[in-house]
């Protein structure tokens, strides 16, 4: 493997877990507006329970990916800092608004609903702004002008296919978040909400399933030469749509180990994370070695080697040093029962 | 305005804006574990009430912090792609490691608040240490790459290339030692100094001898003892910041003193205002031979003068207020936290002066003005260049032209943030009194931490 592609999976890896952490934090944050009015059931405490511990920790996730790029990708920068300009903006400002919203509605707690349905609100629209890069990335969108490449963002936005992007971000991270918020109430046994997110997941799936149809059938015209090289790996396709479907079994069939419980989110939560990363691998491979269509390649704006080597040995530092932190913070919020399930009697 | 004007006024804004939830989100978490230590050894719960006051008001300041340092981040490749192509190259160590800095304070912040009631008191000093070095950790990295601008090293530059790079040498640059002690310092002062200013503020609102007078007279001393130190050290590695410009940007001391020729004997001006026309300092008070001193330990140092380089290199004039500004507010903190500390501890009286707590509540907001200042006439004192020598600001920007509107939009998010980070700390403060903590942690049955999170 050479360095600039096993720097590109690197990036590609931090995208992934981005992806799925974003997902759940951003869903969460909606759901827990959806379902502040029910008094009856627990669902937004379970929502909220999931994501103020862990907001902070999601975040750093994207500032990583930005470290990531720049410094793996250096000559790509100016390229990419021109043109994602408005968009990154737009993010940027709705993301600021967002997390100190979501702080805010914690403390100040008479306030909750407003400052919910601001960071609720916001939240969900970050996911659609945040894919468009995808497409902005397959360079229809993108003019040369004296040599300077400009985003075009009436032709981004009169395009099919950046809405199916849209819709998939936005109705992907509704059915990820609410599996496990589904799985996390389950496990506080807190069953009225679990019924809640379980019928949301039940929604939502199908619906992500059309969308990832749906980018693909947009796909065809608009980037063939994606859809192509996508298409040549049908097997891994065909893959990622069986975990779809055993997410499914997950969603609808009797759970095997509690009797008379329907439904077996953990089973789907993972089921649903394997078919991203299938997906999201058929994807990312077909984009090589283009990182933006068709003039930025991943060869032309790699990192000089000695730079590359330094930053390579600090990931595997740092890994090593913030793993034992990760696995405490996993145990000690996601999976203590005896704390959940104590949190949950209180609440009720 | 033209475009790189524009960026340069969004970016500064940015940075204005974030410095002050980063220097406090620096400095109070060392207040915090002062507080949380004094109790672990006192065991009166006074203390533990202060830990948890101030986490709270950490924890409500990282609500901005952390979303105004990720538009830092993000803007920094956005409004400067030509800059960060070679920091990308070049410079990327200290921000690729700053990020796990970032994790250790996420993760061991959200523990420490979160999980408080459920872990052993060790655990939670070690969280909290974890956290202060986090945010530590993560201000002087982010430094490292503004005195990287000053004094780039670790590369060759070569009719226009970049050859040679060493990634570690560029990490290891020379301004690196210093610049990192100040900022990390000077970030405690502010802590320090905020925590000051509303105890002096309490103090005043409470009448003496009452439970609180004495509670807030509590945390005032905390953060004088804590204050003065640094302050203290603040000033000393200052010294040896203005010595680094002597050396290594010239024209930056230059144009903070006024010093158009020069000299040896060289004196200094305090305050004033640099005519360009003339060449002096108007209406400062001048000391002979002291800038020489203050440079080189030597009335014999010669200081280089602005006529040395083309006018068009000069860094702003104005810069030179910025500069005293900075160092008079350094001089005056030491002075009030030295006072402040005779005053109880060598006088022993227990009643506060009324004039004095006023001026005490001052000391934060004029901590956090040298904050805003010292970083201005670094960044500002640097023009024209964002590396020096290297590559000029208006070469780094993007072409991108519709910055106008884009700006607009970040400056009205920021005001909106910051009216309402205001209006959530007052609101919860006032809702959430001392007594009520004071009663949570006398019945153990009650939360303390998890109360109303
Ligand atoms: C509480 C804040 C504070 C206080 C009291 C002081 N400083 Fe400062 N100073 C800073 C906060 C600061 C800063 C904001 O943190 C800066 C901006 C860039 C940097 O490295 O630190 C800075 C920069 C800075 C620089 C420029 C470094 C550069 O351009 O790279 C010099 C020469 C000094 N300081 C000197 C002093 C002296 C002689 C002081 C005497 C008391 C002093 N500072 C007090
Ligand atoms: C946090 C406190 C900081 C403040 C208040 C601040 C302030 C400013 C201001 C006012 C400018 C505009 C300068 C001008 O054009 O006159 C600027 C520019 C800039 N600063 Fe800083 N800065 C801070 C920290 C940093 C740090 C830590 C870095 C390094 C990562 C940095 C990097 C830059 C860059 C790249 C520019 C743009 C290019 C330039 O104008 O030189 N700044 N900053
Ligand atoms: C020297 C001045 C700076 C200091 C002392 C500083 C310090 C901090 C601290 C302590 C935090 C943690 C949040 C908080 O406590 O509020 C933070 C957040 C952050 N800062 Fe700054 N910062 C500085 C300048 C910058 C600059 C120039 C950038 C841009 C490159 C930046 C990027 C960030 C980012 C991305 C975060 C969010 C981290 C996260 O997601 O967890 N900071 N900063």
């Amino acid at each position: 493997m050479t360095d600039a592609l096993l720097a590109i999976t690197v990036l590609w890896g931090f995208v992934f877990i981005y992806a799925v952490m974003a997902t759940m934090d951003f869903g969460a944050g909606f759901w827990s507006m959806v379902y502040i009015n029910r008094d009856k059931t627990t669902a937004t405490n379970v929502a909220n329970r999931y994501l103020s511990p862990t907001w902070e920790v999601t975040n750093t996730f994207i500032v990583a990916l930005v470290v990531a790029l720049y410094s793996l990708f250096p000559k790509a920068t100016y390229t990419l800092g021109t043109i994602l300009i408005i968009p990154g903006s737009a993010i940027l400002l709705l993301l600021a608004l967002r997390s100190a919203f979501l702080v805010f509605s914690n403390i100040a707690t008479e306030y909750r609903k407003p400052l919910t349905y601001i960071s609720g609100i916001t939240g969900i629209i970050i996911p659609g702004i945040l894919i468009s890069v995808l497409p902005i990335t397959h360079g229809q969108a993108i003019d040369h002008v004296d040599g300077v490449a400009n985003l075009d963002l009436a032709s981004l936005f009169t395009s099919p296919n950046t809405y199916a992007f849209i819709g998939f971000a936005i109705s992907s991270t509704l059915f990820l978040s609410s599996l496990l918020l589904a799985d996390y109430s389950k496990v506080s046994r807190e069953m009225h909400a679990y019924k809640v997110y379980l019928k949301d997941g039940q929604i939502f799936g199908p619906l992500s399933l059309a969308m990832a149809f749906l980018i693909m059938l947009t796909l065809r015209n608009e980037a063939p030469w994606l859809y192509d090289r996508m298409i040549a790996d049908l097997p891994l396709l065909w893959l990622s749509i069986g975990f779809f479907l055993i997410a499914g079994l997950g969603l609808f069939l009797p759970s095997f180990a509690d009797k008379g419980v329907r439904g077996m989110p953990r089973l789907a939560v993972v089921a649903t994370i394997l078919q991203y990363l299938v997906a999201s691998y058929v994807y990312g491979k077909a984009h090589l070695p283009y990182i933006i269509y068709p003039e930025i390649t991943i060869q032309e704006a790699f990192t000089d080697p000695n730079s590359f080597r330094a930053v390579f040995t600090t990931y595997i530092v740092g890994f090593l040093i913030l793993f034992p932190g990760f696995f405490y913070f996993w145990r000690l919020f996601m999976n203590d029962k005896q704390y959940l399930r104590q949190v949950g009697e209180e609440k009720e | 305005m033209d475009n790189v004007l524009i960026a340069r006024s969004l970016f500064g804004t940015t940075m204005a804006f974030h410095i002050i939830f980063a220097t406090i989100g620096v400095g109070l978490p060392l207040m915090i574990l002062t507080a949380e230590l004094i109790y672990q050894k006192t065991k009166n719960y006074e203390y533990v009430v202060m830990a948890k006051r101030w986490t709270k008001a950490f924890a409500v300041l990282l609500g901005v912090g952390i979303p105004t340092g990720t538009i830092a981040g993000v803007q920094l490749s956005l409004l400067w792609p030509g800059f960060m192509e070679v920091i990308g190259r070049v410079m990327p160590l200290p921000f690729q490691i700053e990020i796990y800095a970032f994790f250790i304070e996420a993760l061991f912040m959200s523990i420490y608040v979160y999980a408080a009631e459920r872990i052993s008191p060790w655990l939670r000093v070690l969280s909290l240490i974890l956290v202060a070095l986090g945010a530590l950790a993560s201000a002087v990295l982010i430094t490292n790459v503004h005195a990287f601008q000053g004094t780039p090293a670790g590369f060759r530059y070569e009719n226009g290339q970049i050859v040679d790079i060493d990634p570690w040498a560029a990490f290891f640059n020379p301004g690196f030692a210093v610049t990192a002690l100040h900022v990390a310092v000077s970030a405690y002062v502010v802590g320090a100094f905020i925590v000051a200013s509303v105890s002096a503020f309490k103090m005043l609102r409470n009448e003496y001898g009452s439970r609180l007078y004495r509670f807030h007279q509590k945390a005032l001393m905390i953060s004088l003892v804590m204050g003065g130190i640094f302050s203290f050290l603040t000033a000393i590695n200052g010294h040896a910041a203005a010595q680094y410009l002597h050396e290594y940007q010239p024209e930056k001391l230059a144009a903070a003193e006024g010093l158009f020729e020069t000299q040896s004997h060289a004196p200094l001006a305090i305050g004033g205002f640099t005519d360009r026309e003339t060449q002096e300092v108007k209406w400062g008070i001048e000391i002979p031979w002291a800038l020489s001193f203050l440079a080189g330990n030597s009335f014999d140092t010669v200081v280089v003068g602005l006529n040395d380089f083309p006018e068009e290199l000069w860094p702003p004039l104005f810069i030179h207020t910025l500069f005293n500004v900075m160092v008079f507010i350094g001089t005056f903190l030491i002075l009030i936290a030295l006072l402040g500390i005779a005053w109880k501890w060598i006088l022993k009286k227990e009643q506060w002066p009324k004039f004095f707590l006023w001026i005490l509540v001052l000391s934060g907001p004029l901590a956090i003005v040298a904050i805003e200042c010292g970083w201005i006439f670094a960044c500002t004192g640097r023009q024209p260049w964002v590396i020096y020598r290297i590559l000029k600001t208006a070469d780094a920007a993007t072409s991108a032209t519709n910055l106008g509107a884009i700006s607009i939009l970040f400056f009205s998010v920021y005001i909106i943030l910051g009216i309402a980070v205001v209006s959530v700390l007052l609101y919860y403060f006032r809702k959430n009194t001392v007594l009520d903590d004071f009663e949570r942690a006398e019945n153990k049955g009650i939360p303390l931490y998890g109360s109303n999170s």
